[in-house]
């Protein structure tokens, strides 16, 4: 099962043939993805090699889905250019789109995350500035190393990309269904709360652990829907305790504004909701260990 | 970026929002010219990036040009709230004014979009306006797609119940200032006081802008708004090479690849530290991804320069860059440096996990470098790195 994204799903990626989307293509190819195409308008009809894996470019996002059946892209496209691909990839209704690119301004990830709204939300975002998804063993629709641990029952939900590889060599032994990185930006397609639901619905998942870093109040509501809705064990960590206010750490969200979006509020919420809250990312795993060990 | 008054006053003028005539200067003398261009008086403003000016005695009239220069005199060195005035706005003296209203639009994060705040009690901190009286705070939410045309402000405008003789002015203001929100690539535009006038007259008294550094490229305008002077000098050097550098107030130097990361580092530090005399972080900062040996010089470069700087962390976790890259990247970090004449003199806590992480610690090994320790795990490493900060 997993969430998202499995051994059926057929991945194209946007942007394949500049050097940031030849590389990851390449790695993802390795990991079993099912990478059926890449576009680009200005190089359509030719095809790309991937150590003999002959992958065909096309024009756009709709004439690869018909010609490939394709159900996933990936998006490696410049930040200036990111709004018209993504908005291109709603137009085509593409399932699920997951936007890599980092440094994407406000204004235009708000312009995209409202238009799929608009559209009737028939493109799940995944992103932007996230590191992708992996369902380890069938797979990896992203930049997430495809060989850090193996497929288990461990689902990871997190903003920031390299806490999810942290988390996921912590608890290389145990495994993972899937594991989701939704990025640090101030606006972002699929939520704390999505993935928690798709995890809760998932049969191959048993415990959730779930990475949130200062800013926003998502994972401030993420504990109110886990206090109703969610009945697997969670486990969680919050990064960004000693941050500053007003300052701006890495990600163009995490920032602490006044009193709102401090890691010491999001701690106590999810506390509250029953999650256990790890100090450390080495603690947090601990506390996944011992509660599947029952 | 948050910007200055001025700076919000002179992007507000850009695109037709009704503001008075203004013109900053850094020195008392230049005062009395720009005072005798606004007709002979004018109001002294300082220039800082924080609240409650007026209050702290940063905000004077001015009757002559003389007494616009004793008034600058007065403010240009004046401590706000921690910020010093470097810098007075000579704005002209406003009419009348008969009633102030609030008006801005922002970033909703929690909703994912764009909202209009409008309110008949300005001249406020808005915030206890929402605290306080919430019913006279309207908040509309606005679809970035549609933006705000003079249909949409009206609707703001009798949600937020403006009296009607303003009514319709209040909403042209509405359409120039959401198109200062677009064009600008702004995060926040605030006005606040938006004053009615003797006249009649609507017009935004005082602002707040701040911009979504992001957009930069498609923003030329904006590189020159920036307050290089006030700049921490370690996070000025950082950003002209290009690292992502937060300067902090603690002894542990702290480079890391992966902002959740480093963040994370910070945090472990701050707890290890409890054991070893309170030490803390002394920064952060994010080498990112492919981590070649250059950056990680600068970055090391940048951290050692740091007199505050008693060790350093290195704490790398090897996604799709493997850690015997990494490793090399800091065994010739150090000697670059070495060539440069900056040896260095600060122990090195170094924790390498995950990709090629045991041929990485080899190459750390190997090259046997005295101040480089090497320690396997997060937390061990941030322990070593306290010990060794509160052992200086």
């Amino acid at each position: 099962m997993a969430i998202f994204l499995n051994k059926d799903s057929k991945v194209i990626v946007q942007g394949m043939t500049g050097a940031t989307g030849m590389k990851h293509t390449k790695l993802m190819l390795g990991d079993g993805t099912n990478i059926v195409g890449g576009v680009n308008p200005r190089k359509a009809g030719t095809t790309v090699d991937f150590d003999g894996t002959e992958i065909p470019v096309f024009g756009t996002v709709a004439e690869a889905m018909k010609e490939t059946g394709a159900n996933v892209s990936v998006l490696f496209v410049p930040p200036a250019f990111a709004k018209a691909a993504v908005v291109e990839a709603i137009d085509a209704e593409i399932p699920l789109a997951v936007v890599i690119t980092e440094g994407i301004a406000v204004h235009d990830s708000a312009a995209f995350y409202a238009y799929a709204v608009d559209k009737g939300n028939k493109t799940r975002l995944i992103g932007p500035n996230c590191p992708g998804l992996i369902t380890p063993g069938q797979s990896n629709a992203g930049i997430i190393p495809g060989d850090i641990t193996k497929p288990g029952r461990i689902g990871l939900v997190s903003k920031s990309g390299t806490l999810t590889y942290q988390m996921m060599y912590e608890l290389r032994d145990l495994g993972f269904s899937s594991a989701v990185g939704i990025g640090g930006d101030p606006v972002i397609g699929t939520t704390h709360i999505d993935a928690l639901a798709a995890f809760e619905a998932d049969p191959d998942t048993d415990l959730i652990v779930m990475i949130g870093e200062i800013g926003g109040d998502a994972e401030e509501r993420a504990a109110d829907f886990i206090k109703a809705n969610v009945t697997k064990p969670v486990v969680g960590y919050v990064a960004g305790f000693t941050a500053p206010e007003g300052k701006t750490m890495g990600h163009a969200g995490a920032i602490v504004s006044g009193s709102s979006g401090t890691a010491q509020a999001k701690k106590e919420a999810l506390e509250a909701a029953g999650v256990k809250v790890g100090k450390t990312p080495t603690e947090t795993a601990k506390l996944a260990r011992a509660i599947l060990a029952g | 970026m948050d910007l200055f008054e001025y700076q919000a006053r002179d992007l507000f003028a850009k695109h037709g929002v009704p503001v008075l005539a203004g013109e900053v200067i850094d020195t008392p003398e230049a005062a009395r010219e720009a005072t005798e261009r606004l007709g002979g008086k004018s109001v002294v403003k300082a220039q800082v990036k924080v609240g409650g000016r007026g209050k702290a005695g940063g905000v004077k009239l001015a009757a002559t040009p003389d007494e616009a220069v004793a008034r600058a005199t007065d403010i240009l060195g004046m401590d706000i709230k921690g910020h010093t005035v470097h810098k007075v706005m000579i704005a002209e003296t406003a009419p009348e004014i008969l009633e102030e209203y609030y008006v801005s639009y922002l970033l909703d994060r929690t909703n994912r979009t764009f909202l209009a705040m409008a309110s008949v009690a300005g001249g406020m901190d808005i915030e206890e306006v929402a605290a306080t009286t919430p019913e006279k705070l309207a908040k509309v939410p606005v679809d970035s797609n549609k933006g705000v045309d003079i249909v949409k402000a009206r609707e703001i405008v009798a949600l937020a119940q403006f009296p009607a003789e303003v009514a319709e002015k209040v909403a042209e203001v509405l359409v120039t200032l959401w198109d200062t929100f677009v064009a600008e690539d702004a995060l926040l535009v605030e006005v606040n006081p938006l004053a009615k006038v003797a006249s009649g007259d609507i017009l935004a008294l005082d602002g707040k802008v701040s911009l979504d550094e992001n957009a930069d490229f498609r923003q030329p305008g904006h590189e020159a708004l920036e307050d290089k002077a006030a700049a921490n000098p370690l996070e000025a050097a950082a950003k002209a090479k290009g690292l992502n550098y937060v300067k902090l107030e603690g002894e542990v130097g702290i480079i890391g690849n992966g902002a959740g990361l480093v963040m994370s580092t910070l945090d472990v530090v701050a707890y290890a530290g409890e054991n070893h005399g309170g030490v803390k972080p002394a920064n952060f900062l994010d080498i990112g991804g492919g981590a070649s040996a250059e950056v990680m010089a600068n970055g090391l470069e940048i951290i050692l320069g740091d007199p505050d700087v008693k060790s350093v962390f290195v704490n790398v976790f090897g996604g799709i860059t493997a850690c015997d890259e990494v490793a090399n990247g800091i065994v010739q970090a150090l000697e670059l440096l070495k060539s440069k004449g900056e040896e260095v003199t600060k122990p090195l806590v170094v924790r390498l996990d995950g990709n090629n992480a045991e041929l990485g610690r080899k190459i750390l090994s190997d090259a046997n470098h005295p101040l480089v320790q090497r320690v396997d795990t997060m937390d061990g490493a941030a322990d070593k790195a306290a010990e060794l900060a509160a052992a200086k």
